[in-house]
């Protein structure tokens, strides 16, 4: 199988644990304003490289990725390419390599089995996902990304119940995505993730805007100034309430669980995922 | 012994001089992390201000606040000088005050004169008449010795940086000595080496003899020297106050006298550790006193000057001393080397700032505790100041009590030492190859008259037989003048209290370079891969190439042409392995340029890769600018490939990259969600 691979970067310090041979996919159905690879969006083109081709490449350098590193898919979306990011993975896997994707999960759906069953082997060969949730609010996501939302919480879900280790990633940018309520919300939501392993907040920059001149594309962030690392923890502080929050929630409905128990009383089964 | 050494678990240290046998029985690994560390007191801050505020003035200056003219720096030169006395704990300048420049005349009265002019000083005319017609100086003798030939490669380039004007440094005395047994100690070691020798008197034992007793010299002016400073070396340290005063006065008697072009501390932070443990358990003193102890001892380092030239300072990119210390690493048992004073010395970058002085170089092995690995992480972030070497490739050569000369030369210390010995230009020597022996810059014939390259396309057998024939040439010319170097170093400026913290018979680097790697590789690589044509002036001499056709260049992991560099390396070196070494040094090589490339550039032609005469070369092992296309890790992995049996002097890479692509803000992401929700309360 061929995928599209838009670059390869052999030495990726910030997209997962360790030091990780990244992988970045061609195509994306989501138009993010603020997205800093827009020349990853178009579906094809780019290289063409087998699964087998790309492990070599890592093998020759795995020595600078065998502590705490790995292999990490990114793009673009690779789900995109969902049946080579299954290969490349599964074939990773039987080499021992730490895998991980780095998704907006976009692509999911639950409803549809021939998909589900794709997702639910990629699950069996992924160590780690890195989904990037844009916008808690359905609208708000809308106007950001184009796309819904409701499929991507969905996946976050999904991901729990397959209990596959999970980090989140969001951006903050001023003035759309750094309104404490929301902030809160995201916490909220996310807090209620049995598998939630990390929180990775990202202060919005104006690094891409070189790339959307080249490809004459439109800028819709213009005059959207970069955040502050300053402001991204202040974020991640709201973030983090909310996730206290729910984790309270969920501890106090827990601990009548036990009281029922002790009681001798089955208690009605909580969706703890929300 | 008296009491000093109480409480000490005993061993072959006692019975020999062996500071390694008195380190591994009493020195307490240490694997917890920064926290037990202690701030600067109030003391430290007004020092570090008023050090501040001379530094300040330095500048404003020109760049030397003061220099001394008229007396000549020894041991005993200077009477004590002080920044304020009643709260420095650690003392000693190279002179009476802070900030003046000592003068060393010994490596060559001409450099002397030449550092003060132009700093607008003037050496005083006695000075000067007494070392240029009574005294001779190493400068003197070398240029004495020197043909026709060495001259001619002096000054076409060919063979740069000598240090036939000036200091050749890289030697570490064992410093940690004079603390562990005191001057009387070690003097009387000293006697019974110099009556070792027998009576057989080749000039081997005499010049052994002779030495032994100028080092026996140097230890008692140590004394004296101490002496002056109110403290009585001749007896062991006894509390972790003296014994780091020890060692410092020890490593100041080298500074005195030495104007080297590395004078590296050694491995001391360990050794101290012991006396550290031994006083927080006796309650002697606290952690604060002890990291007070070497905030001033740091301080002390920071402060070391030199008399130098605007020449020298632009070889070696600003005036540095390179004080090197070498902290942790791992022991051959298994137990790590780091201690808290491992910590403590990191530290320094807290509680006095960042600085390039002392040159805190950690020996970094996969092992070391992750509580050491997190704080140097921390502090590599915070100072951007530290030095990382690899503890796991050097261990199995050196042992576990070796240290770092300048930036990379490894030795045992107090048993092995270099002769340091700068470097051969590897792309000058192809270019005489192409032009049969003529400087493709001055146009004269520098090396032999062999036939240069002819026809219009360079063939790559062709050039390769002949660059093997001029490696071979330059190779006999460039350990001559080694020779010749530093037999007069040792005549004439002999390291005589560095060598007295030696054992008798040491082990002798005799240390070569090269510079021009990368140009080397990728115009092999351009001659075999692509089309090269040569471009002859009037005269015939190939000054410029056209090159056409893409070829494999070095740092991209691209085993064609890093096997090229990997092979120039291997040949250069067995062709220095073939001739006699002064003092039969064990001959190395490194591939190190720092700074200087620069200047390797300018005095260097076009090159058949590309490069533009002037053009800097990269520094070290690195590949040519911008040649490395393929990532980091594809430039690491070719430099990765340089043997290191073949140039265990050293292989240096300098890798700049911006902090936020080597991983994120520890407050922006914590990488673990339960520490975020614990900490962001």
């Amino acid at each position: 199988m061929i995928g599209h691979i838009h670059s390869i970067e052999t030495f990726g310090t910030v997209d997962g644990p360790g030091t990780r041979f990244v992988v970045f996919f061609k195509g994306c159905p989501m138009r993010c304003a603020y997205c800093h690879n827009p020349d990853t969006w178009e579906l094809g083109g780019g290289e063409e490289w087998t699964a087998d081709k790309i492990l070599e490449y890592y093998d020759e350098n795995k020595e600078f990725y065998m502590n705490n590193g790995g292999i990490t898919a990114t793009g673009g979306e690779p789900t995109v390419q969902i049946d080579f990011l299954l290969e490349l993975f599964t074939k990773a896997k039987e080499k021992g390599i730490h895998t991980c994707l780095d998704t907006s999960g976009i692509m999911f759906r639950r409803n549809e089995p021939a998909i589900l069953a794709k997702y639910d082997a990629l699950c069996k060969v992924t160590d780690l996902v890195m989904l990037d949730i844009k916008h808690i609010d359905p609208e708000g996501h809308k106007k950001l990304t184009l796309q819904p939302n409701d499929n991507i919480l969905d996946f976050a879900r999904y991901l729990d119940e397959q209990r596959v280790p999970l980090w989140i990633r969001h951006v903050i940018v001023p003035g759309i995505t750094d309104q404490v309520d929301e902030l809160t919300r995201l916490g909220y939501f996310i807090g209620g993730l049995s598998n939630l392993k990390a929180l990775d907040v990202l202060p919005y920059h104006t690094m891409g805007i070189v790339k959307y001149e080249k490809l004459g594309i439109e800028y819709r962030l213009k005059g959207v100034e970069a955040l502050t690392n300053k402001d991204a923890i202040e974020a991640k502080k709201h973030i983090l309430d909310g996730i206290r929050k729910r984790r309270a929630e969920l501890n106090q409905s827990h601990e009548l669980e036990e009281q029922h128990k002790v009681d001798g009383v089955n208690p009605a089964s909580h969706d703890t995922v929300g | 012994m008296g009491s000093e050494w109480n409480g000490f678990v005993g061993g072959e240290w006692q019975r020999v001089i062996d500071v390694r046998d008195f380190i591994q029985k009493n020195y307490t690994p240490y694997e917890g992390d920064d926290a037990f560390l202690a701030g600067p007191t109030q003391n430290t801050k007004d020092l570090w201000n008023q050090v501040m505020d001379l530094s300040k003035k330095e500048r404003e200056a020109g760049g030397v606040l003061d220099m001394d003219t008229k007396v000549v720096s020894t041991l005993t030169s200077h009477g004590p000088g002080y920044l304020d006395k009643d709260k420095e704990t650690i003392v000693g300048f190279q002179t009476d005050k802070p900030f003046k420049r000592g003068m060393n005349v010994y490596g060559g009265i001409r450099m002397a004169m030449k550092a003060c002019e132009d700093n607008g000083y003037k050496v005083d005319p006695e000075i000067v008449e007494f070392f240029t017609k009574h005294r001779k100086t190493h400068n003197a003798g070398v240029f004495d010795v020197y043909d026709a030939e060495i001259r001619r490669c002096r000054t076409n380039h060919i063979i740069t940086g000598l240090p036939d004007a000036y200091g050749r440094g890289r030697i570490i005395g064992d410093y940690r000595r004079v603390a562990l047994y005191g001057t009387d100690r070690l003097i009387e070691d000293k006697k019974a080496q110099k009556e070792s020798f027998g009576n057989v008197y080749t000039d081997d034992v005499i010049r052994g003899k002779e030495e032994i007793a100028e080092q026996i010299r140097a230890l008692q002016e140590l004394t004296q020297m101490a002496a002056s400073y109110g403290f009585d070396i001749s007896k062991p340290a006894s509390n972790v106050q003296e014994a780091i005063q020890w060692t410092y006065f020890g490593y100041l008697g080298a500074v005195k006298e030495q104007n080297g072009a590395a004078m590296s501390l050694g491995r001391t932070s360990t050794f101290l550790d012991v006396y550290a443990e031994r006083d927080l358990a006796n309650g002697t003193f606290t952690e604060e006193q002890i990291q007070e102890f070497i905030d001033h001892f740091i301080m002390k380092l920071r402060l070391v000057k030199f008399a130098r030239t605007p020449e020298y300072n632009q070889i070696f990119a600003g005036d540095p001393v390179w004080v090197t210390e070498s902290l942790g690493g791992m022991g051959t048992d298994g137990r790590t080397l780091v201690t808290k004073m491992s910590f403590r010395y990191l530290n320094t970058l807290n509680n006095l700032g960042t600085a390039p002085e002392p040159n805190l170089t950690v020996l970094w092995s996969t092992r070391l505790p992750m509580g050491w690995k997190q704080f140097c992480a921390k502090m590599s972030i915070k100072s951007s100041s530290i030095q990382y070497e690899n503890d796991d490739l050097m261990r199995p050569y050196h042992g576990d009590d070796y240290g770092i000369a300048c930036c990379v030369s490894s030795m045992v210390i107090g048993k092995e030492m270099q002769f340091f010995g700068a470097r051969a230009n590897l792309a000058k020597c192809l270019l005489y190859a192409i032009n049969g022996g003529v400087d493709e810059c001055t146009g004269v014939q520098v090396g032999p008259k062999y036939r240069p390259v002819e026809g219009d396309v360079l063939d790559y057998d062709d050039v390769m037989a002949k660059f093997d024939d001029m490696m071979e040439w330059l190779a006999g010319v460039y350990v001559s003048a080694l020779n010749i170097i530093h037999y007069m170093h040792d005549k004439y400026a002999y390291e005589r209290i560095q060598m007295a913290l030696h054992d008798r018979d040491v082990k002798r680097y005799f240390a070569t370079g090269v510079a021009g790697l990368s140009v080397v590789a990728d115009s092999l690589s351009a001659i075999k891969y692509a089309t090269v044509k040569p471009i002859r002036n009037e005269q015939g001499v190939v000054v410029s190439y056209e090159t056409t056709g893409d070829f494999p260049k070095y740092g991209n992991n691209d085993d064609r042409v890093d096997s090229i560099a990997t092979y120039v390396v291997t040949t250069f070196m067995d062709k220095i392995r073939k001739h006699h070494t002064y003092r039969n040094g064990i001959p190395t090589q490194s591939i190190l340029t720092i700074t200087s490339n620069v200047t390797y550039g300018k005095n260097t032609g076009d090159t058949p890769c590309g490069r533009k005469h002037g053009a800097p070369f990269a520094p070290g092992a690195n590949p040519l600018h911008q040649r490395d296309t393929h990532g980091a890790v594809a430039s690491l992995s070719s430099v990765a490939k340089i043997p290191f049996r073949d140039a265990q002097d050293g292989i240096s890479n300098t890798f700049t990259i911006i902090p936020g692509a080597l991983g994120k803000e520890d407050q922006v992401f914590a990488g673990d969600i339960e520490i975020d929700l614990s900490q962001n309360q």
